[in-house]
C-alpha cells in the first residue's frame, strides 16, 4: 500500500516551502501528498442570527475560495514531484485538525512550516508547529 | 437597487407618518390610566401599568407637550383595539385573591405536559446539552458551520435582558421571597418546551436555493398541520404567528428596549439627558441601522461579545455580593422555601406567590413563544433533537441562574436591612441592592442593562424579520423596508410613550404562544419519536463522539 504523507499550508512563504520539502521527499519515497489548508475557525465565536443564517453558504465560498486562490495553485506547481498529490481544505484549529486529518488519512508523516512569529503572539496562542510537535501522533518535520 | 431604494424610502415615510401619530398621541396619554389598564393591573402598582408588571420597569416620562388635534383621533383609534387585546390576552382569573393571567397557565401547563411527555428531558438531556455545547459530538470535518454554542450565544442574547435584572426585582416585591421559589421550578419546566420548539423549528425549517434557512414557528405551523391534512388552519396558524412575532418584535424587542435603554443611561447621568431622548434615539439607530442594514458586523460582534462577558461580570459579582452576606443567606433561603409555601403576606398567599414566580419565568425565558426557535432554525445540522438539546440551556441560564442571583442578591438585602431599597423598584431596586455593598456598581450596571438591551433589539430584529419575510417574500427590498421601519422605531422609543402600540405588542407577543403551544402539543409525537431514536443512535454508538 502506498504511504500517504501531509502537508500543512497557510499561504505563507514557509508553508509553500513546505510544501514543495514535503513533495520531494514524497516523490522519492514514491508515497501519495496531501496538501491541507485549515481556514481558522472557532466553534465559541459570538454571532448574529443573520450572521448564523448566512453561515452555511459564507463556509462554502471560503472553501472555494482557498481552493482557488491557494491551493489549486500550488498543487499545479507541486504536479512535477514525481508523487501524487491531492488537496484538502478544512476548517477549525489549524494544528488540531491537521492532527485529526492525518488520523484519518493514515498519514505517515506530518509536514509543515514555521513562519517564525515569535514573541508576544507565539506566547499567547501558541504556534501551529509547536502545537503540533507537542500533539502529533505521527513524526513532525518542521521547515523554516 | 433602485427598486430596493424607493421601497426603502416609502418604508421611510411610513415611518415617519407612524412617528407623528404616535408622539402626538403619547402627548396625550399622560395622565389618568385608562380604564382597561387599571383593571389588568391587578395586584401591582397602577401607577406603572400592566407593562411593568411585564417587564419590571418604570416607563421614561412622556414628553410634556399639550395634546394637539391629531393624537385624539390616534387615541380614539389605537386604544380600544389596545385595551380589547390586552383584556383578551391578559385576561387573569381570580384565585383566592391572586389574579392568574390565563395566558401564564397555558404555558405552564404546556410545560408540564411536555416534561412528562418528553420524560424529563429537562433533566435527561442537560448533560448531553453540555456535551454538545462543548463540541464532544462536532465533526471535525465539518466544522466551520454554525456551532452549537454559536447558536445557544445568540439564543441567549436575545432572552437575556432588562427583565433579568428589573423584572426580578418586581417578583420579589410583589409575590414575596417566595416566587424565587416557583421561579425556578418554572425554568426547569420551561426548559421541556423550548426542547420541542426549536426542535421544531430545525425539522420543519425552509431552505431556499441559495442556501439562506429561514424557521420557527410560522414555518412548523404551516407545514405541520398542512402535513395532517389542515392545511388551510395551518396557513393561517402560521400567518398569524408571522404578524405576531412582526409587531412584537417592534414593540417589546424594540421600542421597549431603546426607551429602557435611554431609562438607564438618564439614570445614571442623574437626569442630565432629560429631553434628549431624541439625541439618544438618534443615535441608537444609526448604530442599529449600521448592524442590521449597513452590515457593520464588527458593531454586533463587539456587542455579541461584551454581553455574555457582561453577563458573567453581572453573576461573578452578584456571588461576591451574597458571599459578603453570607450571614444572612441561610435566612434568605430560608425565607424562599417558607414563602414558596405559606406565602406570608403576599396577596393570594402561597398561590399568589407561585403565579408571581410562573409569570416571571414565563417572560422571561420566553419558553413557549417560539422566539428561540426562529434563531435556532438558522444552525444547519442533521439532527433536529440536537438543536432542541442545546436549547434546553437556554432557561437554565435565563432564569435557573442569572434570575436566581438576582434574586438571592435582593433577598440578602432585605433580610439585612428591610429597608434598603427605599421607594426602589425595578432595575433601582436591584441596583440599590448591589450598591449596599459596592457604591459605584449602578454605573456598570446602567452600562450592562444598554448593551443587554441592545443585543435584545438585534435578536429581535431578526425574529421581525422572519415573521415580515414569512409574509411579504424574501426578496432584499421587502427586507430593507422592514429594517428601515425596524430603525424608526428604536429611535421612537427613546422619544415618546407609545403607551398603545407597546400594549399592542406586548399582547401579541403572548397571544402568539396560543397557536404556537397548540402546534406544539400537535407535533409533540413526531418530536418524541426524532428524539428516542436519536438517543437509541448515541447508545448504540452510531452518533460518534469525537473528544
Amino acid at each position: 500500500m502506498t504511504k500517504t504523507m501531509l502537508v500543512g499550508i497557510d499561504g505563507s512563504a514557509p508553508g509553500t516551502r513546505a510544501a514543495e520539502f514535503a513533495a520531494s521527499i514524497a516523490g522519492a519515497q514514491k508515497a501519495n501528498l496531501l496538501v491541507v489548508y485549515v481556514i481558522p475557525w472557532s466553534p465559541f465565536t459570538f454571532n448574529t442570527p443573520e450572521e448564523n443564517e448566512s453561515r452555511h453558504r459564507r463556509r462554502e465560498e471560503e472553501i472555494e475560495l482557498a481552493r482557488s486562490k491557494m491551493l489549486a495553485p500550488l498543487l499545479d506547481s507541486l504536479a512535477g514531484a514525481g508523487c501524487k498529490v491531492e488537496g484538502l481544505v478544512r476548517h477549525g484549529r489549524p494544528a488540531e485538525i491537521i492532527n485529526y486529518v492525518a488520523g484519518e488519512k493514515g498519514a505517515v508523516q506530518i509536514f509543515i512550516g514555521r513562519t517564525g512569529d515569535s514573541g508576544l503572539k507565539d506566547l499567547l496562542f501558541g504556534s501551529v508547529a509547536g502545537n503540533l510537535v507537542q500533539t502529533a501522533s505521527v513524526p513532525v518535520t518542521i521547515i523554516p | 437597487m433602485n427598486k430596493i431604494a424607493i421601497n426603502g424610502f416609502l418604508a421611510l415615510l411610513f415611518c415617519f407618518a407612524v412617528a407623528g401619530a404616535s408622539a402626538a398621541h403619547a402627548q396625550s396619554e399622560q395622565g389618568a390610566l385608562s380604564p382597561t389598564q387599571a383593571w389588568i393591573e391587578g395586584i401591582e402598582d397602577p401607577s406603572l401599568g400592566y407593562r411593568s408588571w411585564i417587564h419590571g420597569i418604570v416607563p421614561a416620562k412622556p414628553a410634556e407637550e399639550a395634546p394637539t388635534g391629531i393624537d385624539a383621533t390616534i387615541n380614539a383609534i389605537t386604544a380600544p383595539v389596545a385595551s380589547f387585546i390586552g383584556q383578551v390576552v391578559f385576561f387573569r382569573v381570580e384565585v383566592f385573591g391572586a389574579g392568574l393571567p390565563l395566558v401564564v397557565l397555558w404555558l405552564v401547563i404546556g410545560a408540564v405536559f411536555f416534561t412528562a411527555y418528553m420524560g424529563f428531558i429537562n433533566l435527561r438531556g442537560f448533560k448531553h446539552a453540555i456535551q454538545l455545547v462543548r463540541g464532544d459530538y462536532a465533526d471535525p470535518n465539518s466544522q466551520g458551520e454554525v456551532s452549537h454554542f454559536q447558536a445557544l450565544a445568540t439564543a441567549v442574547s436575545g432572552t437575556v435582558g432588562i427583565g433579568n435584572i428589573g423584572g426580578v426585582a418586581v417578583a420579589v416585591t410583589v409575590g414575596g421571597a417566595g416566587a424565587t421559589f416557583w421561579l425556578i421550578v418554572a425554568g426547569f419546566l420551561g426548559m421541556s418546551t423550548k426542547f420541542v420548539e426549536c426542535t421544531l423549528g430545525v425539522k420543519y425549517r425552509q431552505e431556499f436555493e441559495d442556501g439562506h434557512v429561514s424557521g420557527g414557528p410560522m414555518y412548523y405551523l404551516r407545514k405541520g398541520f398542512s402535513d395532517r391534512g389542515m392545511e388551510g388552519f395551518g396557513k393561517f396558524m402560521g400567518a398569524f404567528y408571522a404578524i405576531g412575532i412582526f409587531i412584537g418584535a417592534l414593540g417589546i424587542g424594540n421600542m421597549f428596549q431603546s426607551n429602557q435603554a435611554y431609562v438607564q443611561l438618564n439614570n445614571v447621568a442623574g437626569g442630565a439627558l432629560d429631553g434628549l431622548g431624541w439625541l439618544i434615539g438618534l443615535i441608537m439607530a444609526a448604530v442599529v441601522f449600521m448592524v442590521i442594514i449597513g452590515g457593520i458586523k464588527s458593531i454586533a460582534r463587539v456587542t455579541e461579545k461584551i454581553v455574555p462577558f457582561m453577563a458573567l461580570f453581572y453573576c461573578l459579582f452578584a456571588v461576591i455580593v451574597i458571599l459578603m452576606n453570607i450571614t444572612v443567606l441561610p435566612q434568605a433561603v430560608a425565607n424562599i422555601f417558607a414563602g414558596a409555601f405559606t406565602g406570608e403576606g403576599v396577596a393570594g398567599g402561597a398561590l399568589g406567590a407561585l403565579i408571581i414566580g410562573f409569570q416571571r419565568a414565563v417572560f422571561s425565558n420566553e419558553a413557549g413563544i417560539g422566539s428561540a426557535s426562529i434563531a435556532h432554525s438558522a444552525v444547519k445540522t442533521d439532527e433536529p433533537v440536537t438543536e432542541g438539546i442545546v436549547s434546553l440551556l437556554e432557561p437554565f441560564i435565563d432564569t435557573i441562574v442569572i434570575c436566581t442571583i438576582t434574586a438571592l442578591v435582593i433577598g440578602t438585602a432585605q433580610v439585612a436591612d428591610p429597608n434598603f431599597a427605599g421607594e426602589a423598584q425595578g432595575v433601582a431596586m436591584t441596583s440599590a441592592a448591589f450598591a449596599r455593598e459596592f457604591s459605584w456598581f449602578p454605573v456598570p450596571l446602567a452600562f450592562a442593562a444598554v448593551l443587554f438591551a441592545f443585543s435584545t433589539m438585534i435578536s429581535w430584529s431578526y425574529y421581525g424579520l422572519k415573521g415580515w419575510s414569512y409574509l411579504f417574500g424574501e426578496s432584499s427590498a421587502s427586507q430593507i423596508n422592514y429594517k428601515v421601519i425596524f430603525c424608526v422605531f428604536v429611535a421612537l422609543g427613546c422619544v415618546v410613550q407609545l403607551g398603545p402600540i407597546l400594549d399592542i405588542s406586548d399582547a401579541l407577543v403572548f397571544l402568539i404562544c396560543v397557536p404556537n403551544i397548540l402546534g406544539l402539543y400537535f407535533l409533540a409525537p413526531i418530536v418524541k419519536k426524532e428524539m428516542n431514536s436519536y438517543f437509541a443512535r448515541i447508545d448504540s454508538g452510531e452518533i460518534k463522539k469525537f473528544k
